[in-house]
């Protein structure tokens, strides 16, 4: 489904992504950690040409996206889900015309279907009262499910998530959690989750990559990454499991 | 020591300026040619125009009627005087009707508009760039450009001019009112001698000339907002360049518009 290799991203002379190769196979789950800033999110943005990267190469469906023209690309962009960090709903819309805009735009639905759309993605994200609120009326959390409705209510084959659980309380981020996992079962849906969220990985990963400044210096399952004895990922997981400590303490 | 510093940080901002300044030039010669390009596509954003027609129009309203009435007052009491030292006193409607027409009327209106309109759409814009909701659309398949600022600069053109006509028709009133001060004069009769003065070749050159000016808004602002970057810092300057930026633009505008209008249609 997805494919990634030698994948570098330099920011002026300073090195985010560096040779980074990687593969997420059909129907996968493949969970990305990562410490803050080591360019997790420049990654997910490489893959659908937010931004240019300066070598290497990204197949998704045995298509070359870099060599792809911009019409070519839009086709394949309305097969792919994404959610932003940070959200990005569109602030000058409610959350009904949000959800509705790519429906709208590069789809042919009868407005009964998209309603029925719009409800049910809703009801996924248990987000239904919100329907006609605007963006700045709701929480950072309510705001990040609204963003995920919007990514999957086109169905797309490849979901990309950036933190989809981060600022979310511990029961709903369990739950978005879930829900990735039930979309990967009942659409067939590929995803590729950043998370910094233990728990969600714990839940959702079928595989899972560790990025560090720039380089993966981990990829395969996330029993084997916990319990490896590299110094780098002792020292991760060990930070990981006393913020969970402290969570559940308070 | 101190005062090197100082000149050597000068030297590199100015440096750094006037490389600034290349690169907004090509990248509003290249909006206005993108806007080009994309306007003739289907679909159509009708919605969209419409919608921002209006908020455009009813934002600005309120300011340019104020300021086109003093105008037209203020303009007739300074004339009022100056032609009564000629003995030309009966003119005064015609002349001060002329300059409203052919130039006040027109580049006020715009540089008004420029103020309150250029600085929104920067804001505007600059806030969905740094928000990522540009880039929403992009990888939704939507063209951000077309969507967000062909329909905004396609607003602008076409709406500047409905307002500078409105504009004209206010400050020919408060030219009027002004004259009421100091003579007895019907409003027929004052309208009747405007229109006697003022010719097809005086007003269609001053309308043209604000379409030019309301695309110059749209494209300043929106080349200020979509390009916007370094966060809610980033989107404050870009909406008060927008203003300093497209003003200037106007004026400059209205310099070779005039030029070219007394060559196209000398008066005499
Ligand atoms: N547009 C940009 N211009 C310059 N540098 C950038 C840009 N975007 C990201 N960077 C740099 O790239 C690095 C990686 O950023 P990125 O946002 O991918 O981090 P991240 O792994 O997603 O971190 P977090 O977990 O905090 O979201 C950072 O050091 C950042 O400064
Ligand atoms: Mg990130």
């Amino acid at each position: 489904m997805l494919r990634i290799q030698n994948l570098s991203k330099r920011f002026n002379s300073k090195v985010v992504l560096d040779d980074v190769s990687f593969e997420a196979k059909d129907g996968e789950n493949l969970v990305i950690l990562g410490r803050s800033g080591t360019g997790k999110s420049v990654l997910l943005k490489c893959i659908v040409r937010l931004l240019e990267p300066d070598s290497g190469q990204i197949f998704i469906e045995n298509k070359n996206v870099l060599s792809l023209n911009i019409k070519e690309l839009n086709e394949l962009r309305k097969q792919i889900g994404f959610l932003f960090q940070s959200a990005a709903l569109y602030d000058s819309m409610s959350v009904r015309h949000n959800l509705e805009f790519p429906l709208v735009r590069n789809f042919e639905f009868t407005p009964k279907e998209r309603e029925e759309k719009i409800v049910s993605v809703l009801e996924k994200v248990s987000l239904l009262e919100a329907i006609d609120k605007m963006p700045s009326e709701l929480s950072g959390g309510m705001r990040k499910r609204v963003g995920l409705a919007r990514a999957i209510i086109t169905e797309p084959k490849l979901m990309l998530y950036d933190e989809p659980t981060t600022g979310l309380d511990p029961i709903t981020s369990k739950e978005i959690s879930m829900l990735i996992l039930e979309l990967q079962k009942s659409l067939k849906m590929t995803s590729v989750v950043v998370t910094h969220d233990l728990l969600c990985a714990e839940i959702i990963a079928d595989r899972a990559i560790m990025l560090n400044e720039g380089k993966i210096i981990f990829d395969g399952s996330l029993e084997d990454m916990t319990s490896s004895n590299d110094e780098f990922l002792i020292q991760f997981f060990k930070h990981e499991i006393l913020n969970k400590s402290e969570t559940t303490n308070v | 020591m101190a005062r090197r510093r100082l000149s050597y940080t000068y030297q590199l901002s100015l440096e750094k300026r006037i490389t600034e300044f290349f690169i907004m030039i090509a990248g509003l010669w290249t909006f206005s040619v993108q806007f080009f390009k994309y306007v003739f596509v289907p679909p159509y954003e009708v919605y969209e125009v419409r919608k921002h027609m209006n908020e455009l129009g009813i934002r600005t309203f309120p300011i340019v009627s104020v300021t086109g009435f003093i105008i037209g007052l203020v303009v007739a009491m300074q004339t009022q005087p100056v032609l009564a030292r000629f003995g030309a006193e009966s003119n005064l409607p015609g002349s001060v009707g002329i300059s409203i027409v052919r130039e006040l009327g027109p580049v006020i209106t715009a540089l008004i508009f420029a103020g309150r309109v250029s600085s929104g759409i920067g804001a505007e814009l600059g806030s969905m760039r740094v928000t990522e909701q540009i880039d929403a659309m992009e990888v939704g398949a939507i063209n951000p450009f077309k969507f967000l600022v062909v329909t905004r600069i396609f607003a602008c053109t076409f709406i500047l001019p409905v307002l500078t006509v409105y504009v004209i028709f206010i400050s020919l009133f408060g030219a009027y009112v002004a004259v009421l001060l100091v003579q007895n004069m019907t409003f027929e009769f004052y309208l009747g001698s405007v229109l006697k003065s003022v010719e097809f070749g005086d007003a269609i050159p001053g309308i043209l000339k604000t379409f030019v000016f309301g695309f110059i808004v749209g494209v300043v602002g929106t080349y200020k907002g979509y390009t916007t970057t370094n966060g809610t810092e980033g989107v404050g300057k870009a909406s008060t360049t927008a203003v300093v930026v497209s003003s200037l633009l106007i004026l400059i505008f209205d310099m070779i518009l005039v030029k070219i209008t007394l060559w196209l249609w000398p008066t005499v």
